[in-house]
């Protein structure tokens, strides 16, 4: 499964959100779409997933403009997960993950066994079969997201894009959204892009990051080799330290901001503004 | 997934998950609708016990029983529940677009629609003196269904750029608060009795009700309700709002604009033969939910028996409760559900 985005342009007039963009998401990889807030990572994912169409250039999915394909078929393929989406009141999270499978189905056919062994597997990897009854706006945030998680799998689509899969859910939660996320790209080969503010976080499950910034693709690649204190500088406008992370080695950003200096900073403006003062 | 809670049905390449709790509540309300019809088939002026009811149903009872079953009560209780299934099943599916839970087929203006059309009806047809009225009197529903579908559509293709369903309701809005406001203007202006025929249409009446409007909204709901069926699966992916909707592969517009004309032509039909019988549309599928969760496929057949349940209910309330008064059912469907309403928000906390 290819896809890819060929010059798009998104937006209208003289500010585009993203212009004459080019990007190739990596077969089989994890991709991470990192960017300061409201650069166009979300939209880039958004066009990506035909939630939002380019206003110039397309999005090619196996040779195939994703823009002239039926949707039922591109759902096959492909899988998204918005951000923070919301379930309707009381709905289990077996009729959640029911959905899932809405590409494959039609009124006269809406409970195969193959529907039925694909969700017994989602339900399975996302560790949540004795949940399947359970309302999903009964659940914790971090059960919850792997509810919906279940649902993009059992559309059983070689990509998956997940938008911010991790806001909300505390750190604990974080990993283990994301391990899981790995876990599927490893053992199951499934090709996942996803938006992620949390750099750290970025470098360690990803095998390819895009950093977005004023409309383009300021850099792209392994973490390794692409997260510096230049691109802190030059994507987030930020100091940071780039250090070795001790667990995986991978890159590891320590912002500078000011923090605990603030003390130490207005004594020094104190020192500076009463030197005048005792002189006289 | 074979449970206690599901059941699956599969023959060939059809194949069906069944609810279980979903098929005992229609069961039992089903049963409960057959039990009101007959229940409502003896009582009145003239009380018929159930067996007698059975009888004359098939023409056995005695030739007074038979007519008044037949030519009296039938075609009026049925009527109110084929108006109410319409309503409950209308409002079901806008609740489901619109993704919220206080919607209703008020708000796609198809009742004002219908009331405007109707009252203008009412007018025309009283001024050419009195002889006209009784030829025209049975054309009513025609005039408004019309304004009720009219009123659907103007709704919806103002709202189509850049269709979402906030627009939808606004525009609803905004167009019922217009067209109520002529229905107003042209009940100050007319003359009085109009006033009062009208209101009791707008209220919402299924006095007068003929086997031939039984039979033609018979035949629209069994489309219509049978159509909404066919498409809950679409409703579902609609009610987890445009993203997800897209993600899973919904045609989202086509969709959405086939669900809309569903839901305006159940409620139009409906309207025009019951009037505007309000709280249906918006408590039925909140009960349904209740009893059932809220998966189309469940709850679209289970609103359509409340909401049937609902009017049949209230009508026989209205023609046996206040004799020789006679109440419109619509009066008692928002006596007794506004209050039902509030207590289910309040009871379910939703009002934080």
């Amino acid at each position: 499964m290819d896809l890819e985005a060929q010059s798009i342009t998104v937006g209208y007039g003289d500010d585009p959100i993203l212009e004459a963009l080019n990007l190739q998401i990596p077969k089989g990889k994890v991709t991470v779409f990192i960017g300061k807030n409201g650069c166009g990572k979300s939209t880039l994912l958004s066009t990506f997933a035909r939630l939002i169409k380019p206003s110039l250039g397309s999005i090619v999915l196996n040779g195939r403009d994703i823009a002239k394909t039926a949707t039922k078929k591109v759902a096959r393929d492909l899988a998204l997960l918005p951000q923070g989406p919301v379930a309707p009141e009381g709905l289990t999270i077996l009729q959640l993950v029911r959905q899932g499978r809405y590409p494959y189905q039609n009124w006269l056919n809406q409970w195969s066994v193959e529907d039925e062994n694909i969700i017994r597997h989602a339900l399975k990897v996302t560790n949540l079969e004795d949940l399947s009854d359970r309302p999903v706006d009964s659940l914790s945030g971090g059960q919850r997201q792997r509810a919906w998680i279940a649902m993009v799998l059992a559309q059983n689509t070689d990509i998956l894009l997940l938008d911010e899969p991790t806001t909300y859910l505390d750190l604990a939660h974080q990993m283990d959204i994301l391990d899981l996320l790995f876990a599927l790209n490893r053992t199951e080969k499934r090709t996942i892009a996803m938006v992620l503010h949390d750099i750290n976080l970025a470098c360690r499950y990803a095998d390819h990051i895009v950093a977005v910034g004023d409309k383009k693709i300021y850099a792209q690649g392994a973490p390794e080799d692409i997260v510096t204190a230049q691109l802190m500088k030059d994507v987030f406008q930020m100091n940071a330290e780039i250090i070795v992370d001790p667990i995986f080695g991978t890159p590891m950003c320590i912002p500078h901001g000011r923090g605990r200096n603030l003390l130490k900073q207005r004594q020094q403006e104190n020192t500076q503004t009463e030197r005048p003062q005792s002189v006289q | 997934m074979e449970n206690r809670k599901y059941h699956a049905l599969r023959w060939n390449k059809a194949s069906f998950l069944v609810d279980r709790k979903a098929l005992l509540a229609g069961i039992i309300l089903a049963i409960l609708f057959i039990i009101v019809i007959i229940l409502s088939l003896g009582l009145g002026d003239v009380f018929i016990s159930p067996v007698e009811v059975v009888k004359a149903i098939f023409k056995q009872s005695t030739s007074l029983n038979n007519l008044v079953v037949h030519s009296f009560r039938f075609p009026r209780i049925l009527l109110s529940a084929l108006a109410g299934m319409g309503l409950a099943v209308a409002g079901a599916i806008l609740q489901g677009l619109v993704r919220n839970p206080l919607a209703s087929p008020d708000i796609i203006g198809v009742t004002s629609g219908a009331s405007l059309t109707t009252v203008m009806f009412l007018t025309f047809s009283s001024s050419h003196e009195a002889s006209s009225m009784n030829v025209s009197i049975q054309w009513l529903p025609v005039a408004s269904f019309i304004g009720a579908l009219f009123m659907g559509g103007l709704v919806f293709l103002l709202s189509r750029h850049g269709f979402s369903a906030i627009k939808l309701v606004l525009m609803g809005i905004g167009l019922s608060a217009g067209a109520k406001a002529l229905t107003d203007l042209m009940l100050i202006i007319g003359p009085i009795y109009l006033a009062s025929q009208s209101s009791i249409w707008i209220t919402g009446s299924v006095n007068g009700a003929s086997w031939s409007s039984v039979v033609f909204l018979f035949i629209w709901s069994v489309v219509f309700i049978g159509l909404a069926q066919i498409l809950t699966r679409r409703l579902n992916a609609q009610a987890f709002g445009e993203k997800v909707a897209v993600g899973i592969g919904n045609n989202l517009k086509r969709d959405r604009i086939l669900l809309i004309i569903l839901s305006t032509a159940l409620a139009g039909g409906a309207v025009a033969y019951a009037g505007a019988i309000g709280f249906v549309g918006l408590m039925a599928p909140h009960m349904a939910r209740r009893l059932v969760g809220s998966s189309f496929g469940s709850v679209i057949p289970v609103s359509a028996l409340i909401g049937g349940l609902i009017v049949m209910i209230s009508d026989l309330i209205g023609r046996t409760v206040f004799t020789p008064l006679e109440i419109p059912a619509g009066v008692f469907t928002a006596a007794i559900g506004a209050p039902y309403f509030i207590y289910l928000l309040y009871k379910t906390g939703k009002w934080r």
